[in-house]
């Protein structure tokens, strides 16, 4: 049987293959089970080391993947920047040579730059796991995202989904649009006009519109993707208030009631309650957003198992 | 097989006095159908279905990190509790004994069984044995070089119901 997955980095979801994404996400579907036994865990990765290492802030996504490196036996070790010697002045790539040299064999990488996990994939020997890097991709949150998806659409091919929010700043929408229309669903994307890139159709050759208004993107979806709105990245005035922004955007009961009845809600958290999601949505049987954080776990698992396994392919 | 596969299943309630608390798992990937097979044969025999389950021993290979790119790892399904019942897993072929012995660590990370019993097919003979595992139910013994190949092909995975002995191709 071929194998799911060759390479050695998982750097972002836009140089993945259709047949590499359904690879991963079978691997996930399998290690799921893992999570639900008394006994969570098995010796799969036995001796080897992970590092996480997140120059940004982070609970869930480091809490998850550190959970995925325990529950296959890896030794996981958590470097957060604030206790690095980054604040000490050392340079990037000095730190990735140190800790290399400690022969890690993964290194989980979040950076508030675009581009740095695939630097470090250049120097050093372990392989090399995207969590995050600026605005450019996220691809295990849109692996979670997609195995949520599947577990309750059982499939993407012909689903057409909503992503709204800022899609400017958002890596998980970029990560999110090559997957999705790599497996044949349709995208619609909204926001406040100065947070969706007019040119966003540049990202794929096929299956992305963007919508005039919230409106129109989740009329008849299936999916429902509500992005946070990142108020740390909101130095300059990219629309005038929170309150309007909720008011023309935020998802409603009302405006969730324009898409399928069966229409499922993801977001990738953390939420801002009553700003881009009601609460009365976030907490109704539609929101699957606590989904999304239980297969983060599955899909980190099966990242981390298949990039550290044995010889490989480099991307 | 059909009447190999008659005999275990006939050997196994025989040996652990009828149906009660047996629960038959087959390894991944050719003990599974035999499996299920030894399961029909058990209620057809004794009028109650014994508990039946799936290991995927993948993740407990001692060769993870020497057999190259990670293997395809598939779902363990154990839905019933092992404590306090008498484990049967199934096998097409015992050789070297190391695909039981992770079977086995990955059965004890599920509970605590009362006893467990191994059934295989085709028993290719002690002398390849690396660990001290033995089988208690044997279909058949073939004895067999090192340099031989023995396949057990069904119906399920190889459209035909064989059982074949084949030279190594030499490297």
């Amino acid at each position: 049987m071929e194998k799911p997955f060759k390479r050695r980095d998982l750097l972002g979801i836009r140089n993945l293959s259709a047949a590499e994404i359904v690879g991963i996400l079978d691997t996930a579907e399998n290690f799921s089970e893992i999570s639900t036994r008394e006994v969570k865990k098995v010796p799969a990765l036995r001796g080897k080391t992970v590092i996480n290492l997140f120059f940004e802030a982070s609970t869930r996504t480091r809490t998850s993947f550190e959970l995925a490196a325990k529950r296959l036996s890896a030794d996981a070790v958590n470097i957060s920047v604030s206790s690095s010697s980054v604040t000490k002045g050392e340079t990037l790539l000095d730190t990735a040579l140190n800790l290399d040299a400690m022969a890690p064999d993964c290194i989980v990488v979040r950076h508030s730059s675009a581009g740095v996990p695939h630097q470090l994939a250049k120097v050093s020997r372990a392989a090399i796991v995207n969590a995050g890097d600026g605005a450019n991709e996220h691809p295990t949150q849109a692996l979670l995202d997609a195995m949520t998806i599947r577990e309750h659409k059982h499939q993407i091919d012909g689903l057409e989904i909503a992503i709204v929010g800022d899609i400017l700043h958002s890596r998980v929408a970029r990560s999110n649009i090559h997957l999705l229309t790599k497996l044949g669903a349709k995208i619609r994307v909204a926001g406040p006009g100065t947070l969706v890139p007019n040119d966003f159709q540049y990202l794929v050759e096929s299956g992305l519109t963007v919508c005039p208004n919230v409106e129109d993107a989740i009329a008849g979806a299936d999916v429902v993707m509500i992005l946070r709105i990142q108020r740390e990245r909101q130095d300059s005035a990219y629309f005038p208030t929170l309150r309007e922004y909720s008011i023309h955007y935020g998802l409603t009961n009302d405006r969730l009631d324009l898409a399928k009845k069966d229409a499922i809600v993801l977001h990738p958290g953390p939420m801002n309650r009553g700003i881009e999601i009601a609460s009365e949505v976030a907490d109704s049987s539609r929101s699957l957003i606590l989904d999304q954080v239980k297969y983060g776990v599955a899909v980190r698992m099966a990242v981390l198992y298949l990039a550290t396994g044995g010889s490989v392919v480099s991307s | 097989m059909k009447r190999a596969l008659r005999r275990l299943a006939t050997e196994i309630v025989e040996s652990n006095h009828g149906p009660k608390d047996l629960y038959i798992v087959g390894i991944r990937r050719r003990g599974v159908p035999l499996a299920e097979r030894i399961v029909d044969k058990i209620e057809a025999i004794e009028g109650e279905r014994p508990l039946y389950g799936i290991l995927d021993i993948t993740l407990y290979r001692d060769d993870l990190s020497t057999v190259g790119a990670n293997p395809i790892v598939n779902r363990t399904e154990l839905e019933h509790d092992i404590d306090g019942k008498i484990v049967v897993l199934v096998d097409d072929v015992l050789y070297t004994g190391r695909t039981i012995r992770a079977a086995m660590d990955q059965l004890m990370d599920f509970g605590r069984p009362r006893k467990v019993q191994l059934a295989v097919l085709i028993d290719r003979g002690t002398e390849h044995r690396e660990l001290p595992i033995q089988a208690d139910f044997v279909g058949k013994k073939v004895p067999t070089k090192q340099t031989e190949i023995i396949k057990v092909m069904l119906k399920e995975y190889d459209d035909v119901e064989a059982v074949g002995i084949f030279e190594r191709p030499s490297e």
